[in-house]
């Protein structure tokens, strides 16, 4: 029988904000435990919240690029539940009247194009983390996380393959990144997602019996979770079973999913208003400020990357896939006006240390490698001796001119000076230089590879290509 | 006569003119505490030694020349209001050393306008009840007759006034919290306009209802308490950005041009004839100063109990959900696992009354019963916000009885909630609609125990009930009749 999978995925981004969503501390990653807290994030008796509205603004600029309709008023409700990382003992978050409803965005999977679905998008604070040590009696609760603000996105069930989740979550990504209202970062947690995923017959309407998937901090395992609970699911089926509705974390040691442990209760969270925040009203004139300060996104980039700079589609992908490397390249471009010589450069030698989300911390600037680039055409170096500079750059952030210059690379393109060493070798492989004469005039490239090892591969190759071809049509002296 | 016996102003006047210190003003105040305590027990914790030095550093600061408005006057709070030097209870054993790091912007005013806090006083548990019989500590005693209840749940902020134990007290009002014991002590209360003063370290228990006010000797305290802890704040959201008057320059003497609504809804079964023989008269009183008296209707007053008792409890299963044990407060320490935990913690913290109300919240907000609890209870809560629209539509303030009947025995009731959330009627639609209500001594019971009015207004018209109260104060002659305390 075959199958189809449905996919949904719930996407929390923290917002990047300098204090959290109620009160005034910081939202910085990594202080000692519980530094960064204050009566309000404590939930001491008798505090209120009172909302940051830059996460207001965070969220509208995400509504504003993926399409979703934005409530002019909102309101937030309590989600109440007993948990130690929960302060108040509710969580602040939005039910009835969440910032934004029905959007979309479009992705990409093996070149076919395709609009996945967003429910809505809501605000709310983060809770605090627990810390069990072990061979300890008790755990530990870290506050500084708790009240955090994140924007919980909710996709349709749209997604069909483990491939059109991950690209959905990276568009996501992308998306925030160049929005600048979070970092995204995966490994701290700033950028979270739980997947819902079912199976159901080819050809069926009604959904199959879904489990939910945690735990799946990485890109690669979102993929490797869902991939293995599509088989999983796919054998329970098959073996004429049932799927339970249940909770699963991943479990990437083990490369499986695992139940999560401890009896899950059904939990009622008795949502409500919370009366301590008064609605919040978004008029036109706050949403048409957003969209004024909103960055080109990366659909329309890549867009005028294939026409502006006329590169193909898959090189136009590949740098818009973050803002940083998008601006990289565009920078380069400014000073060397090849793109698509500059795009296979950072498709290949800048992209293998440096992923598109790490550019940032890479010392070469843009200026830098444009100008490598242009001493390769000026013919001051060859391109294989750029490799060697680039290595060198990327290691000291050191501007080429001065690595070629330091190091001696300097081409020799002096024709006397090779013309030398090239009779010399001539001389001394004359059964190479007959085939040449014979017609198998391959073997030229033999000759330059001799010349290359002698001057440590400085010298010019179409000068060395013009003086072997006058050398062997000369013939033996 | 006593330092103690002075009123906020009548003191506030002695410091000025160098007649007395702020030493001698709390020494008197103190000892009076010593004296009558035992009798009404109206304190929960008492700071003796800060407080004398409190008042040595408000005696320097008036010879400096830098007194604030309530410089070295000696009062007292509802042990629901956070402060920073003593420990905040709650009336509730779950909070019983629990010292906030923090105190509340009302608190913060008090001290920033010179204050002196000299305890905290007692209440019913987290607020709930109109007895203080919910005190996990002391249950006050009304001053006027032992044995009798003081009301609640600011029980022992009206105490503290009635037996001159402070020169003014803050108290805090969900659904009459300050103006029933106000009446039933023979003391002033007013519950100000939802979100005049500041909620920030009130500790909650219903948080659309909520507000801190002022119990005061006479009606002139009230509005130079009003003074002091109303604005805006910051840290409250839901505290309104609305200019402050200069409230006592509402007590002028006649009303004329005012016109007061008597709505026969609050006047119906079960209320004791004494009470409305003593409102009444009151009224009569009004009229000769002026005002104009005409019949009101506020229809929906019938719902207001079964509104609240939905709304009120749903928001506190809620906001006392923080009490877990795991940051503050108490926790059983003998438990094997978290839910074990969670589960002693708060069965041995909470009271029964607080248990029965995060219960009936509880259920109120589950899944299926939302919509007929809840959200119908808000739904009606705006055709009782409405009602009031309209009346103060045809008049200014609308007068009432505060409670149906006059103070009654300690224990009488304390075993039927249902009759006791009935006697609440005629106070909590002012925190459903959010309006301002105010208690004023009217008379007394043939027992000699004290009745109240109860006048409400528009929203942010506390002034309007200032004067009124003003005028009935100055009419009814009783603002000098004290209980004998030995």
């Amino acid at each position: 029988m075959e199958f189809e999978t449905v996919i949904g995925l719930e996407i929390h981004a923290q917002m990047k904000t300098r204090s959290k969503i109620f009160c005034g501390c910081s939202t910085e990653f990594g202080a000692p435990p519980n530094t960064h807290v204050c009566p309000v994030c404590l939930g001491m008796p008798g505090v209120l919240p009172v909302l940051n509205r830059q996460v207001v603004e965070n969220a509208i600029k995400l509504a504003l690029a993926t399409e979703l309709t934005i409530n002019r008023e909102n309101r937030f409700a309590r989600k109440n539940y007993f948990y130690p990382d929960l302060p108040k003992g509710y969580q602040i978050s939005q039910f009835e009247l969440p910032i934004a409803e029905h959007g979309r965005v479009e992705i990409e999977v093996d070149g076919a194009r395709r609009w996945i679905g967003i429910t809505r998008a809501h605000m709310e604070e983060d809770a605090g983390k627990l810390i069990h040590a072990e061979h300890e009696p008790e755990s530990y609760v870290d506050l500084n996380r708790a009240g955090t603000p994140l924007l919980e996105i909710v996709s349709e069930p749209d997604l069909r393959s483990p491939d059109e989740a991950v690209a959905y979550l990276k568009k996501i990504h992308a998306i925030v990144r160049y929005l600048d209202i979070s970092d995204g970062n995966m490994q701290e947690g700033s950028f979270r997602c739980d997947a819902n995923i079912s199976l159901r017959p080819m050809g069926r309407q009604e959904f199959g019996i879904r489990t939910e998937l945690k735990n799946m901090n990485s890109f690669k395992n979102v993929q490797l979770a869902l991939e293995y609970e599509v088989r999983r699911q796919r054998d329970v089926l098959l073996d004429g079973g049932e799927v339970v509705q249940e909770t699963l974390l991943w479990n990437p040691d083990k490369n499986r999913t695992e139940p999560m442990r401890g009896k899950e209760e059904a939990h009622d969270y008795r949502y409500f208003p919370d009366p301590d925040l008064p609605p919040v009203f978004i008029d036109e004139e706050w949403i048409e400020r957003m969209r004024a300060s909103l960055p080109e996104l990366p659909d329309p980039r890549r867009q005028r990357f294939m026409t502006a700079f006329d590169l193909p589609a898959y090189d136009a992908g590949i740098l818009t896939a973050s803002r940083e490397l998008a601006d990289y390249f565009e920078t380069a471009c400014a000073t060397y006006d090849q793109p698509k010589k500059l795009s296979n450069w950072i498709g290949t030698e800048l992209l293998r240390e440096y992923g598109p989300e790490r550019i940032g911390e890479c010392p070469v600037r843009p200026e830098s490698l444009a100008r490598l680039l242009i001493m390769i055409e000026e013919g001051a170096i060859s391109g294989k001796i750029a490799k060697t500079v680039f290595a060198a750059m990327l290691e000291s952030g050191t501007e080429p001119d001065v690595i070629v210059k330091e190091k001696g690379l300097v081409q020799m393109s002096d024709e006397g000076a090779l013309q030398a060493l090239v009779q010399e070798i001539v001389a001394v492989n004359p059964a190479q230089a007959q085939q040449f004469r014979d017609g198998k005039t391959k073997v030229l490239g033999f000759f330059v590879g001799q010349l290359m090892q002698k001057t440590k591969g400085q010298a010019n190759p179409q000068i060395a290509n013009k003086l072997f071809r006058q050398a062997l049509a000369a013939g033996p002296e | 006569m006593e330092f103690f016996s002075l009123t906020l102003a009548q003191a506030k006047k002695q410091l000025e003119l160098g007649n007395i210190t702020s030493v001698q003003l709390t020494e008197s105040i103190l000892s009076r505490i010593a004296a009558v305590e035992p009798r009404v027990k109206a304190f929960i914790t008492l700071d003796r030694d800060g407080a004398l030095a409190q008042a040595e550093a408000a005696d320097r600061q008036r010879r400096a020349g830098v007194a604030g408005e309530l410089c070295g006057l000696p009062l007292a709070v509802k042990d629901v209001l956070c402060t920073s030097t003593m420990r905040t209870t709650c009336g509730s054993k779950i909070l019983e050393n629990f010292v906030p790091p923090y105190d509340a912007t009302v608190i913060k005013k008090l001290k920033d306008a010179g204050a002196i806090i000299v305890g905290k006083l007692a209440m019913d548990e987290f607020a709930m009840g109109s007895t203080c019989e919910n005190c996990a500590y002391n249950v006050p005693e009304n001053p006027w007759k032992p044995g009798y209840v003081a009301g609640g749940s600011s029980g022992g902020s009206a105490v503290a006034m009635a037996a001159d134990e402070s020169l003014a007290s803050l108290g805090s009002d969900t659904g009459g919290s300050i103006r029933q014991p106000a009446s039933l002590c023979g003391v002033v209360g007013m519950k100000p306009t939802y979100g005049r003063v500041s909620r920030y370290g009130l500790v909650a228990f219903a948080s659309s209802l909520d507000q801190v006010g002022p119990l005061t000797k006479d009606v002139r305290d009230c509005a130079l308490m009003m003074n002091v802890i109303s604005g805006h704040d910051q840290r409250d959201a839901t505290s309104v950005d609305t200019p402050v008057p200069d409230y006592t320059a509402a007590l002028q003497d006649g009303l004329k041009g005012v016109r007061i609504g008597v709505p026969p809804e609050y006047f119906s079964q079960g209320l004791d004839p004494e009470v409305e023989q003593v409102v009444r008269t009151g009224i009569e009183m009004l009229r000769e100063a002026g005002a104009e008296i005409k019949e009101v209707s506020l229809p929906h007053t019938e719902y207001c109990v079964a509104v609240y008792y939905l709304i009120a409890p749903a928001e506190a299963s809620s906001n006392l959900a923080r009490y877990d044990g795991v940051r503050y407060g108490y926790r059983a320490g003998d438990a094997d696992s978290l839910v074990e935990m969670y589960s002693k913690t708060r069965s041995r913290g909470f009271g029964d009354e607080v248990k029965r109300r995060v219960l009936i919240g509880t259920y109120a907000l589950s899944a299926g019963y939302y919509d007929a609890y809840y959200k119908k209870a808000s739904r009606v809560r705006t055709l009782i916000r409405d009602d009031f629209k309209t009346v103060f539509d045809q008049c200014d303030l609308v007068v009432s009885p505060v409670t149906p009947t006059p103070a009654w025995m300690i224990g009488e009731k304390a075993d039927d909630p249902l009759a006791l959330y009935l006697s609440d009627i005629l106070t909590i639609s002012a925190n459903l609609a959010g309006i301002p209500g105010l208690s004023v001594p009217a008379g007394f019971s043939g027992s000699g125990l004290p009745i109240g009015m109860q006048m409400q207004a528009a929203h942010f018209n506390e002034e309007v009930l200032l004067r009124a109260a003003w005028n009935l104060e100055l009419r009814a002659g009783i603002k000098d009749r004290k209980p004998e305390l030995g």
